[in-house]
């Protein structure tokens, strides 16, 4: 298959896919015991009240004429208001997205800093009692609930130390101009860091056992017993010939992580009060803010599915013998 | 019961039995308990603790886990600090013992991760066997269900599928069947697809074995390993899981579980307060029995993909 005919079945599958999670999401919201709008309409509101608010919602249509209304607006761009805030959803859903965004990034980049640079350690450190250790205790960090690492660390760095905040994003009170100002600030850092930290640790076993592992496969190619007959030194075997190469398939696994790290997220924004979609998602569905809950859920979905299709292709385009499979 | 149809029963009974004992012994082989493994024998001895745990909680924990209990003195017994008034691990802010909580604990911890683990390894393993063996429409059709499956965020979906049901434990297991056989399924169909191609099934296939047969005696224990392998890592997905629904407030509340623990624990300033004893213990065990699995699973993995031992 040539790759501009792969890149369009992907794309088809893409649109399907998001087409079917907006509908399992539709059903799953519709179908459900009562009325959606039972948090909403007090029971002190008359008749008439309830049924101009059921049709504000479109509530009062059939369910085949509210779907075909609510993937009519979410072609249009528009999530309804929140029951909450008054505000359109899709509005308070992009506020929200940068920060989860510049959270997750972060923790990634951490992630695959001390990943990458362990693995490659690890396996030039090949047979030593740290490399034996190595997979019990990447997968001890897997089998950590990541909301339980957030308590620890916040219990022991914050709330005993007091070397960092104990939550949100910046200082209460404070103010910045922009979003940019803000990111920029070191309050803002020194608010990140924990929750960073936490979803490093629990995500930096990945790339580190994937580079460990391409690193011992390219160790044993005929390029680098080249390099050694060549006298070349160890630091420059590992770092300039075996390194380069084994990062490949590490750097397609990024995207991945990115739609995984969305995910996680859910509980770590809530366990450090960040001001994320995961926690909005939380909030939403506790206050029964359907509509809320709703764009939070699909905005996390399409970063997942975005994620899932960027990483395809990043393969595929690495590593041709891929496509033709 | 008819006494004539006693006896009929009690004729057949040894050969079925015997056909009974000779099926699960050929389940069992082809299992591959990985043994030697020292690894997996690890996380083998930590499941075998914890099933004692929750087998024998009554006769373990000193008191009932919802208890709010009182000293002799009629004093609420809370925020006792280990050891204090004879309670191992202190009391919890409601006058709650934190220690047999841990012990009853293991019990939702277990029901649910082997139910959820079962669960994604029969219906991965049967989507797997099916749209490998059977391809076509099926395939495509299956597969299309998992590239779905795939696209679903699977801790905010079973947030918002807890959200709308009555809050129950076995909302994890239901969210996990429906989303997460989509590894098992993939991997177990590409795995039927190199085996359906073999000499034996062809030869079978040729002497006039019905598909059925063909899918369940031939194929089938050849990729039962594998589905124990999802089966296993399955095991820790469905208590993490459980615990971060229990510890976001959607678990169920009649149901003690670490998840639950800690979340009583966040809710109740036990980081502000220092109360480590309270918070650390469900950690460690969901650590513990989540990393068993682990272990085990790569005990297979070693069975599986021999080169990786290397």
């Amino acid at each position: 298959m040539s790759g501009v005919k792969r890149f369009g079945s992907r794309l088809l599958q893409l649109v399907f896919v998001l087409w079917a999670v907006a509908t399992i999401l539709f059903l799953i919201f519709r179908l459900m015991p009562g009325s959606p709008l039972a948090a909403y309409i007090d029971p002190s509101f008359t008749e008439e009240q309830q049924r101009i608010l059921m049709a504000r919602f479109g509530l009062d249509r059939s369910l085949f004429d509210q779907y075909l209304l609510y993937i009519w607006n979410l072609l249009h761009g528009d999530l309804g208001e929140s029951f909450f805030y008054g505000q359109p959803v899709g509005e308070r859903v992009l506020m929200l997205l940068p920060n989860t965004l510049v959270l997750s990034l972060f923790s990634i980049i951490l992630a695959y800093m001390i990943g990458v640079v362990g693995g490659a350690y690890l396996a030039w450190k090949r047979g030593s009692f740290l490399e034996g250790a190595t997979i019990p205790f990447v997968l001890t960090t897997r089998a950590m609930p990541e909301f339980w690492l957030g308590m620890v660390l916040l219990a022991v760095f914050s709330f005993s130390l007091g070397w960092f905040p104990a939550g949100g994003m910046r200082t209460a009170g404070s103010e910045y101009p922009s979003l940019l100002a803000l990111y920029t600030s070191g309050d803002f850092w020194r608010h990140l860091f924990l929750p960073a930290l936490t979803l490093a640790i629990y995500f930096h076993g990945l790339p580190l056992l994937l580079m460990r592992s391409n690193m011992l496969d390219v160790m044993s190619e005929d390029f680098v017993t080249m390099a050694k007959i060549k006298g070349l030194s160890n630091w420059t075997i590992v770092v300039r010939h075996a390194a380069r190469n084994a990062l490949l398939p590490v750097a397609t696994s990024l995207a991945i992580a990115i739609g995984y790290q969305m995910q996680g997220s859910v509980v770590v924004e809530t366990v450090f009060s960040w001001p994320g979609l995961g926690r909005e998602l939380v909030r939403a569905v506790s206050a029964s803010d359907y509509p809320l809950a709703q764009g939070a859920f699909l905005l996390i979905a399409v970063v997942v599915i975005l994620m899932n299709l960027l990483a395809d292709l990043l393969y595929g385009l690495l590593d041709p013998r891929i496509s033709h499979a | 019961m008819p006494s004539e149809t006693a006896t009929t029963v009690q004729a057949t009974y040894p050969s079925r039995f015997n056909a009974f004992v000779g099926g699960l012994w050929r389940i069992i082989r082809s299992i591959h308990l990985p043994l030697n493994d020292p690894f997996a024998m690890i996380g083998i001895v930590i499941y075998l603790v914890f099933f004692l745990v929750a087998v024998f909680a009554n006769q373990i924990a000193p008191y009932d886990p919802t208890e709010i209990l009182f000293t002799e003195a009629y004093d609420l017994a809370a925020d006792r600090l280990p050891g204090e008034d004879g309670f191992v691990l202190g009391t919890t802010s409601l006058g709650r013992d934190i220690f047999s909580q841990l012990v009853y604990g293991s019990q939702s911890a277990l029901l649910i991760g082997l139910t959820a683990a079962a669960v994604v390894a029969v219906i991965g393993t049967i989507v797997g066997l099916i749209s490998g063996y059977f391809g076509g429409v099926v395939d495509m059709m299956l597969m299309r269900l998992a590239d779905i499956a795939f696209g679903i965020p699977f801790l905010p979906f079973v947030i918002v599928l807890a959200a709308f049901m009555e809050p129950s434990i076995w909302n994890v297991v239901f969210a996990m069947a429906l989303i997460l056989w989509r590894d098992t399924g993939r991997v177990v169909r590409s795995q039927v697809l190199s085996l359906r191609t073999r000499a034996y099934v062809e030869a079978a296939r040729v002497s006039g074995s019905s598909n059925l047969k063909i899918v369940f005696r031939h194929i089938a224990p050849n990729i039962l390993p594998l589905s124990f392998l999802y089966g296993s890592i399955a095991i820790g997905w469905a208590i993490l899981t459980e615990a971060s629904i229990s510890f976001l407030g959607f678990g169920d509340p009649e149901t003690i579980s670490w998840g639950y623990m800690l979340q009583d624990a966040y809710a109740s300033q036990a980081l502000s307060t220092g109360a480590y004893y309270w918070f650390i213990p469900p950690g460690v065990c969901i650590v513990l029995v989540v990393v068993a699995g682990f272990f085990i699973s790569r005990g297979y993995e070693e069975i599986l993909f021999p080169k990786l031992k290397e």
